[in-house]
């Protein structure tokens, strides 16, 4: 996973509430197109008429916002479905962080398995953002120091679970780390087969 | 000893290693695969050289991207097919139980799974789906995971998760002739909004719950990620031990009474403090319907749609506009009577036996109306076979309706079964997000008597009499 230290550009402002992410992709897509080609189908609902033609008030499809690393939201983006491939999606589209006053549960984990960064802030502290970059202005968001710095050269704090920014920073998965701990597990299991016994099931015969 | 919530309860007894800020590593008593995350996550560990860790608590079936049309297999919907051979495949290779379609033990993950007794009281259960937490009335920890958690899960049989707050909301009163768990639920989401629950494991309590069946506790549980919640649970008790006993993989003899013995202790304990308590007056609760583009825009069906004035915050004004728009619907009118083009029963929130025979004696002995495309899809294998055997096959197909084979089906439209834009379908699923049933498509989330009435009707109705 790649490693997030700074991330700097322009916002994409997307202040709408309860973005789903069904909105963010559609489920057809998932299984029809390439991880790295989900960015030209996200938000498709909202990106394209009727007609399929791009809708020009959609940041997405603004020259200035068209490749925005930084995206802005309102509260509870990302609820819904628990579909990894919205964040795949929006890593697609080249998004590498998304500021909201507050996210799905599932969607924001699998954030950080994917090395997006989730930030929350508080809904007038998003608004102050939006108002300061409505013309492709950059941010500068630093993760080690958990601060963005505003065009106006301004800084606004934000907090992250201090296990996760780790992580991010680190670009670490957590798969290899859990694995060290496999003689603990082991163990653990054991014990509970005492314990739980009906909860172990036979191994199934080969098919 | 300090007073502890059923959430500590099944939390805490699954605890391998404590860490810091309420984080934990969890050990995984159950994960379900199925034919999209599930292939998913055994393509990415088997990417990077790595095995399940234990295949004999991992069970696999391919719902949401197989075809419901009657006469099926597996390639009938062709892109659907690649997603099963893989899923076929893998888990053969890792030695999962796969349970195929056309099966016993086929279905939607979150239908079959209880119903094979493989999710019980007291277990962990994950699944590359938000609607795992259906499984936590069984009194389990259940919730949904991305593919790349699954694949931590399958590879380690743990997970580290940070231990949600607690809620609790208490259903008093009495539920009136007609209304169902649907309704109960769809109403909560209405008072408390699609976020409440964001960061709260929730237990449902009160003398409601205990009256409900575990079919109807199902659809309760089912509907907690809609407002925010991975998890929702209800302890067991004897309705529960009832459903669960002689079920094919639960367990037997000796082993069942140290079961019961252990899941008797899985309750809050009477001083329990919770985080948040919420208490619910069921008697107030009407025959639901939603109107707009998230679970929380509900009405009761002889409601009017909320309407858009500057009295309102700016944020809810735009989102009320929005949804009334994309729903081709008129701010202040009443939603009843508005006409409806498909009715759609199905789903892991009502798609069980009951359901079905719920939304049977709404239509037994009619017609849905001229312009009416309605379908039946059953939630297993095993549903359709006993609805079959009580001959609601024929009831529905004498209505009219199409009577189909299991699968999540138009309720995700993954496997091709979408609406066409512009169509009103009043449906007995989950979510009514914008274009979930396919681009453009309108959703109104009902009950299974309220979607049948609603076929016969042709326009939008309630569901008389009990």
């Amino acid at each position: 996973m790649e490693k997030i230290r700074i991330i700097q550009g322009c916002v994409a402002n997307l202040h709408r509430d309860n973005l789903d992410t069904d909105t963010i992709i559609r489920i057809e897509r998932l299984s029809t197109v390439e991880r790295s080609e989900l960015g030209r189908y996200a938000f498709e609902a909202l990106r394209y008429g009727k007609n399929k033609e791009a809708d020009p008030s959609f940041p997405y499809n603004q020259a200035v916002f068209a490749h925005a690393p930084i995206l802005t939201a309102g509260k509870n983006f990302g609820c819904g479905s628990s579909r990894e491939g919205a964040v795949w999606a929006l890593a697609s589209l080249g998004v590498r962080c998304v500021i909201a006053p507050s996210f799905g549960e599932i969607f924001h984990n699998n954030c950080f398995q994917n090395g997006l960064l989730p930030i929350v802030l508080p809904e007038d502290e998003v608004e102050s953002i939006e108002s300061l970059t409505g013309n492709g202005e950059a941010l500068t968001v630093n993760l080690e120091a958990q601060q963005i710095l505003l065009p106006n050269n301004k800084i606004i704090d934000f907090q992250m679970d201090g296990r996760r920014r780790d992580a991010l920073l680190e670009g670490r998965d957590d798969i290899e780390q859990t694995l060290m701990l496999d003689e603990q597990i082991r163990a653990w299991q054991t014990q509970d087969r005492q314990a739980r016994p009906w909860v172990w099931l036979e191994i199934a015969k080969k098919q | 000893m300090k007073a502890r919530t059923l959430l500590d309860k099944l939390w805490d007894s699954h605890v391998i290693q404590q860490y810091e800020n309420g984080w934990a590593l969890l050990h995984i008593d159950r994960q379900l695969l199925h034919d999209l995350s599930g292939t998913a996550s055994l393509n990415a560990l088997s990417s990077r050289g790595l095995g399940v860790h234990n295949p004999e608590l991992v069970y696999a079936t391919p719902d949401h991207a197989v075809s419901s049309a009657p006469g099926r297999d597996a390639f009938t919907y062709e892109t659907g097919g690649k997603l099963w051979k893989r899923l076929h495949n893998l888990t053969r290779q890792e030695n999962i139980r796969f349970f195929d379609i056309g099966q016993q033990g086929h279905g939607i993950v979150h239908v079959m799974a209880p119903e094979l007794g493989l999710v019980l009281p007291g277990l962990t259960v994950i699944c590359g789906d938000s609607h795992t937490c259906t499984n936590g009335a069984l009194g389990a920890l259940a919730f949904g995971v991305g593919s790349s958690e699954l694949a931590h899960a399958l590879a380690t049989q743990t997970l580290k998760q940070r231990k949600p707050k607690s809620m609790r909301i208490r259903f008093e009163g009495m539920l009136s002739a007609g209304v169902t768990a649907k309704d109960l639920i769809l109403y909560t989401i209405g008072r408390l909004g699609v976020a409440a629950g964001t960061g709260y494991a929730i237990e449902y309590a009160g003398p409601v719950v205990r009256q409900l069946s575990m079919e109807q506790r199902m659809t309760l549980c089912n509907l907690s990620i809609e407002f925010g919640a991975k998890m929702g649970f209800i302890a067991p008790d004897k309705t529960t031990f009832e459903y669960i006993k002689e079920r094919q993989y639960a367990p037997k003899e000796d082993m069942w009474d140290q079961a019961c013995e252990s899941w008797d202790t899985l309750s809050s304990d009477a001083d329990a403090r919770f985080d948040r308590e919420v208490v619910i007056d069921a008697s107030k609760v009407g025959q639901m319907i939603t109107w707009g583009i998230s679970p929380e825009h509900v009405i009761a069906i002889d409601q009017n749609i909320p309407d858009v004035d500057e009295s309102l915050d700016d944020s809810v004004r735009q989102a009320r506009q929005t949804a009334s728009e994309y729903m081709g619907l008129t701010p202040g009118a009443p939603l009843a009577g508005t006409p409806v083009d498909r009715v759609f029963i199905g789903s892991c929130t009502n798609a069980r036996l009951s359901d079905l025979v719920e939304a049977a004696q709404v239509i037994q002995g009619h017609h849905v109306a001229e312009h009416i495309k309605a379908w039946v899809v059953p939630g297993s294998e095993v549903v359709k076979r006993e609805a079959q055997a009580l001959g609601l096959d024929v009831v529905f197909k004498n209505a009219g309706f199409e009577w189909r084979e299991p699968g999540c089906s138009m309720c995700v439209a993954a496997n091709g079964e979408v609406g066409q834009p512009g169509e009103r379908i009043v449906s007995t699923t989950n979510r009514n997000f914008v274009g979930r049933q396919g681009p453009g498509v309108r959703t109104h989330l009902a009950s299974p008597r309220v979607a049948a009435a609603c076929a016969l009707a042709g326009v939008i109705t309630g569901a008389k009499g009990s």
